[in-house]
């Protein structure tokens, strides 16, 4: 553990909006192969941690060091490093004008350069892998919201990235479509996936993370390996966050 | 919202009572003080006229003059898309220089009449651009040869063509600060998700906008457009000032050498009105069609 480098290195960053500070002094190092899930309350900066990660925000300071090169303010970077991150959000995202087919080859067609056979044969394979082969044809105003977040699964897993961020992916979903979603991570967890996820599905988390990550008001209050963190705490304010969600 | 009445109430009789009185006295203006003898009967003939040298029916001035409106019409219209496309886009770009640039295009036109903006257009820009390009030669040598019909469909009179292409430019540049500002409106329109989708794939601006934002941006401003192109075909009139030899300016030719202001004026009222509302007819119906 100790030579390796992390592919993810966050160091003392800090996030202002106009003033507010939505992330103080956040530091987070995540290796290769890792699982991290990140978990705390509304508006405690957990979204705008991870969109940090991509740049969809732009960190005040402090420095991000995604797969060895570090964010700054040059395009290439941060399209270099948007091609190693895949992001599912929680509204899926996906392009409403495009079939489920297309949704999952643009990326790789106009990113990657790669032809419309070998994207397609990708974007299959992809499909069978979140068990909706046969919706390809479809536009994703026809799938059910579970059906629609997989989907959105797969066109990130279509870009072959290196790391993947779940921002709430189950959040926007109906109860009994969770199922469904969380089956499919916990699946490409299993295949070796580095992946940061926030979510409140503790059952989740304790089935695939390798790192657990408490963050409230900004900061992370708590770092530990899931075994200690759900059932010793070392902070107060995070073991009655765990009592609220695990309660009801 | 109220239901909407059916029956007239008395207040009806007033209104329509008013506008009665209103026109018999424009009427009685006309006929008892400028002693004006109507003469309904020459218009047919400037309209359709029987050429009896080639034994055939020819559009006389003022369907000569409306076939001009719809040509210059079309093609400002498809003009005025792309350059109000990229206006659209560029009141959304990051880049302030380009955005300050796209606002002032904006708010010059809209705080210039029109007339104005026409004659500024065409001396400045399209007359220079006619001249650069020696437009006026080319279409000359086009205009001698012998099949010139494909290009005279298009077209019309080839030596009219610099003119024409020059009306087309200045129509487009004046109708694409208002398009621009309905495309703006649509891409804005489009949830911050859809962005952050295509960015987060990696997707470089330009083919975050190409296959992203403009199609579902355009999508959604296809209404305002159409009717917006409407407007152009209305708006079309004033190159009537720069000498296209539209509608409008045939009509005053008409004017000019019959006499006839009245019947000219209300006959070329009506061919405006029927030219565009038709298109409002059929918008109104493709749309519907495909709401449906
Ligand atoms: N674009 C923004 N502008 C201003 N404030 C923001 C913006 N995005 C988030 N915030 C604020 O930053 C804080 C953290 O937000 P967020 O990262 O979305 O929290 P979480 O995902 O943990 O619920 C919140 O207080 C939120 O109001
Ligand atoms: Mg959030």
């Amino acid at each position: 553990m100790l030579d390796r480098t992390p592919i993810i290195d966050i160091r003392g960053v800090n996030k202002f909006y106009d003033g507010f500070q939505a992330l103080t002094d956040v530091s987070l190092s995540v290796f290769s192969g890792q699982r991290v899930v990140i978990c705390g309350p509304s508006g405690s900066g957990k979204s705008t941690l991870i969109r940090c990660i991509n740049r969809l925000e732009e960190h005040s300071s402090g420095q991000l060091i995604v797969d060895g090169t570090e964010l700054n303010d040059e395009t290439r970077n941060i399209r270099a490093i948007r091609q190693e991150v895949g992001m599912v959000f929680q509204q899926f995202n996906l392009f409403p004008h495009l079939t489920v087919l297309e949704n999952l080859t643009i990326g790789p067609m106009r990113v990657r350069r790669a032809s419309r056979r070998d994207a397609e044969a990708t974007a299959r394979k992809y499909l069978e892998r979140v068990h909706i082969p046969e919706q390809a044809d479809k536009y994703p105003s026809q799938l059910s919201g579970g059906q629609q977040q997989r989907v959105a699964i797969a066109r990130s897993l279509c870009m072959e990235t290196r790391v993947m961020l779940f921002d709430e992916p189950t959040s926007a979903l109906d109860p009994e479509m969770i199922g469904e979603v969380l089956e499919v991570m916990v699946e490409l967890a299993d295949s070796g996936m580095t992946m940061i996820v926030v979510t409140h599905e503790m059952g989740f988390a304790r089935r695939v993370a390798d790192l657990m990550v408490f963050m409230e008001a900004g900061r992370i209050v708590e770092t530990a390996p899931p075994e200690k963190f759900f059932t010793n705490p070392e902070s107060e304010r995070c073991r009655v966050f765990l009592e609220q969600i695990l309660s009801h | 919202m109220q239901r909407k009445r059916r029956r007239l109430h008395w207040l009806d009789f007033v209104i329509v009572g008013v506008l009665a009185a209103f026109v018999s006295f424009v009427w009685f203006r006309i006929e008892g003080t400028l002693n004006y003898r109507w003469n309904w009967g020459i218009i047919p003939n400037y309209i359709l006229r029987y050429d009896a040298e080639d034994g055939r029916w020819v559009a006389n001035l003022l369907l000569q003059g409306l076939i001009t409106t719809v040509r210059v019409s079309i093609y400002a219209g498809i003009l005025a898309l792309i350059l109000g496309t990229v206006l659209g886009i560029a009141r959304c770009a990051t880049n302030l220089t380009v955005r300050m640039l796209a606002r002032t295009y904006l708010e010059v036109l809209r705080n210039i009449p029109p007339v104005v903006v026409i004659f500024i257009f065409y001396f400045f820009l399209s007359e220079q651009l006619v001249a650069a390009f020696n437009i006026e030669g080319w279409a000359r040598a086009i205009a001698r040869q012998e099949n010139s019909g494909v290009w005279e469909f298009f077209f019309g009179d080839m030596r009219r063509f610099p003119s024409m292409i020059s009306g087309v430019i200045v129509l487009a540049l004046f109708e694409s600060a208002f398009v621009g500002e309905i495309v703006r409106s649509g891409i804005q329109s489009i949830e911050r998700g859809q962005s952050e989708a295509a960015r987060s794939l990696g997707m470089t601006w330009v083919d975050e906008m190409r296959f992203i934002i403009l199609p579902q941006a355009l999508k959604r401003v296809v209404p305002p457009l159409a009717n917006q192109f409407i407007s152009l075909v209305k708006d079309s009139s004033i190159i009537s000032l720069i000498s296209v030899q539209e509608l409008t300016y045939k009509t005053v030719e008409l004017v000019a050498s019959t006499r006839a202001i009245f019947e000219a004026w209300i006959t070329t009222a009506g061919l405006y009105f029927v030219l565009c509302f038709s298109l409002s007819m059929l918008f109104r119906r493709l749309e519907r069609d495909a709401s449906r």
